[in-house]
């Protein structure tokens, strides 16, 4: 039972990281039908700043305090999202009518640029985050769960939830959905599209940046590559989820956290990605609609 | 007679095809101006490029005084120049009261926003109903009273209705004119684009028949149902 217990917690917390990833991926997707590869290394670029931040600011921000950690996330959050935007004017928007097998090229091309340009910066070695959290931790039915893991999960609810609210309640979420089934109708609306759409990369950038930023102060270690293999999880989640859609993207890292925690908990941690792109294919085969994928009975 | 639009010597190319070649026609404040012609006589264009989403290649198009020939469609629809577009184009999974919300996009004043929409729901009785229903779920007719609708929540000065009849059974399309007509008799210009001549010409006051991207007749709604051209080809039997 306690171990039961504390593999969904396990699952939960990374999915909580999937989540923050997946959403950015699901989001651009809806919005220009772009799987946006270099997605993942603006994770990465998120954990760098935060790096970077922690490294020359460390003691004007008092080391590395609680405080201290939120407001890096801040400021990488704007930085990583300030790229994502950057990213989108200067490789994609040039291209959106161009065919889509050149854009997704040009993702691929970005997200190599990405990763080899920090490697250029930081060098190829891992880099040790400069911020640890001791393993005090707290009891759930004698299920551990470290503070760190619940504060870093408390911040990802509330990013999804304030991000829940402004795609389902404002104006510009409003005119993110809208875009999403029509663009050529939203033109017709007054909406800017451009404008709406550098607006859904910041967002879903500086969710990404965020991960980052926990995933390293989390794990401790970072290294240029480390943005790879998470955007192919969160592709996957996306896709379990119903890519393009905000909830399903969240639902899909949870079960895809989820998932991973009992297959490898059940056949050994070797069978972790082996677990993630079974389930990415079996999905794309038998439901690429995904769990919440998007249906709807049109009249014509 | 002050003009809202005045669309002069307009020329649009799709590559090789010439859509538009040499186009003009007015529209004057709180009038209802039918535009008709054939599949393909360049009809959609016409207001595409006027709402800003076709390139003019050559001409202008002045809009209450100023030139908007090339202006970004947002500008436009500040402007009050609002296009409900062939195939109505609902945002078939927003609600119906979200596909009036968006309409007010540019509509700074949430107020009149809300306003507006209370009106449109006064008009439209059917749309209140199902305020809370997915775009994609209403039937055909319904769908182009929310277009219609959506529109209105942007505050039209001049409103621009493509086909709003096509698809529709004869009684929708009169349930259709009877709302432009409303429209019409609260003071906003319209210009009414039609494959069926003869409820257009009872709506609007005067017509202009397009074929081949060039106006060939254009007068009062009486001259044209009386003129044996558009007998023969937009009103026979
Ligand atoms: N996007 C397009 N690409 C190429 N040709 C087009 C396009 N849209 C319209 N056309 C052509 O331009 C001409 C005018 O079309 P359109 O304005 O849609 O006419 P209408 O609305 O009167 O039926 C037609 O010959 C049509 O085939
Ligand atoms: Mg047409």
């Amino acid at each position: 039972m306690e171990y039961f217990l504390q593999l969904v917690l396990n699952g939960l917390f990374v999915g909580a990281f999937y989540g923050l990833v997946a959403l950015g991926y699901s989001m651009v997707y809806g919005i220009i039908k772009l799987l946006n590869f270099a997605h993942g290394d603006i994770y990465m670029l998120g954990a760098f700043a935060g790096y970077t931040m922690l490294t020359i600011g460390a003691g004007a921000l008092g080391g590395g305090s609680l405080v201290a950690l939120v407001v890096i996330l801040i400021i990488a959050m704007i930085l990583t999202g300030t790229l994502g935007l950057v990213l989108e004017r200067v490789a994609y928007r040039p291209l959106r009518s161009a065919p889509r097998l050149s854009v997704l090229i040009t993702a691929v091309g970005a997200s190599f640029a990405l990763e080899y340009g920090i490697a250029v910066l930081y060098g190829p070695n891992p880099r040790v985050y400069p911020v640890g959290f001791g393993n005090a931790a707290i009891e759930i039915f004698g299920a551990r769960l470290t503070w760190a893991q619940l504060f870093m999960m408390l911040v990802a609810v509330l990013l999804m939830v304030a991000l829940d609210t402004w795609v389902g309640r404002t104006r510009s979420g409003r005119a993110m959905r809208a875009i999403s089934q029509d663009p050529k109708a939203c033109l017709l609306m007054g909406i800017n599209v451009d404008n709406v759409i550098s607006r859904t990369f910041f967002i879903g950038s500086a969710l990404a940046g965020a991960g980052g930023v926990m995933a390293g102060a989390y794990y401790g270690k970072i290294d240029f590559l480390m943005g790879f293999i998470i955007g192919l999880k969160a592709f996957t989640a996306a896709v379990i989820g119903g890519i393009g859609n905000i909830r399903g993207a969240v639902l899909g890292a949870v079960v895809l956290g989820l998932l991973e925690s009992f297959g490898t908990a059940w056949l050994g941690s070797e069978w972790r990605d082996v677990f993630a792109f079974g389930f990415l294919i079996l999905f794309l085969t038998v439901r690429p609609t995904g769990l919440l994928g998007e249906r709807v009975t049109e009249r014509v | 007679m002050s003009t809202v639009l005045q669309v002069t010597d307009l020329v649009v190319n799709y590559g090789k095809v010439e859509a538009l070649r040499g186009l003009s026609l007015t529209v004057g404040a709180a009038e209802t101006v039918s535009l008709l012609g054939n599949n393909g006589a360049g009809k959609s264009t016409t207001v595409g490029t006027i709402s800003g989403i076709v390139r003019a290649a050559g001409g202008t198009v002045t809009a209450f005084g100023q030139d908007v020939t090339n202006a970004k469609p947002w500008d436009l629809v500040e402007m009050g120049i609002i296009h409900v577009p062939e195939g109505r184009r609902i945002f078939s999974r927003l609600t119906v009261h979200e596909n009036l919300q968006i309409g007010g996009y540019t509509v700074r004043d949430g107020k009149a926003i809300d306003t507006r929409i209370a009106e449109v729901y006064d008009l439209l009785p059917r749309l209140a109903e199902r305020r809370g229903q997915q775009g994609g779920t209403l039937s055909g007719g319904e769908q182009q009273m929310l277009a219609i609708g959506r529109a209105m929540i942007a505050g039209p000065k001049l409103l621009m209705l493509d086909e709003p009849s096509m698809g529709l059974a004869p009684l929708m399309v009169a349930q259709v004119m009877d709302v432009v007509r409303t429209i019409t008799e609260q003071g906003t210009a319209v210009l009414l684009i039609e494959q069926n001549a003869r409820a257009a010409l009872k709506v609007a006051s005067r017509g202009y028949v397009l074929d081949s991207g060039v106006v060939t007749i254009e007068g009062s709604a009486d001259r044209l149902r009386a003129d044996p051209r558009v007998v023969e080809a937009y009103l026979g039997a």
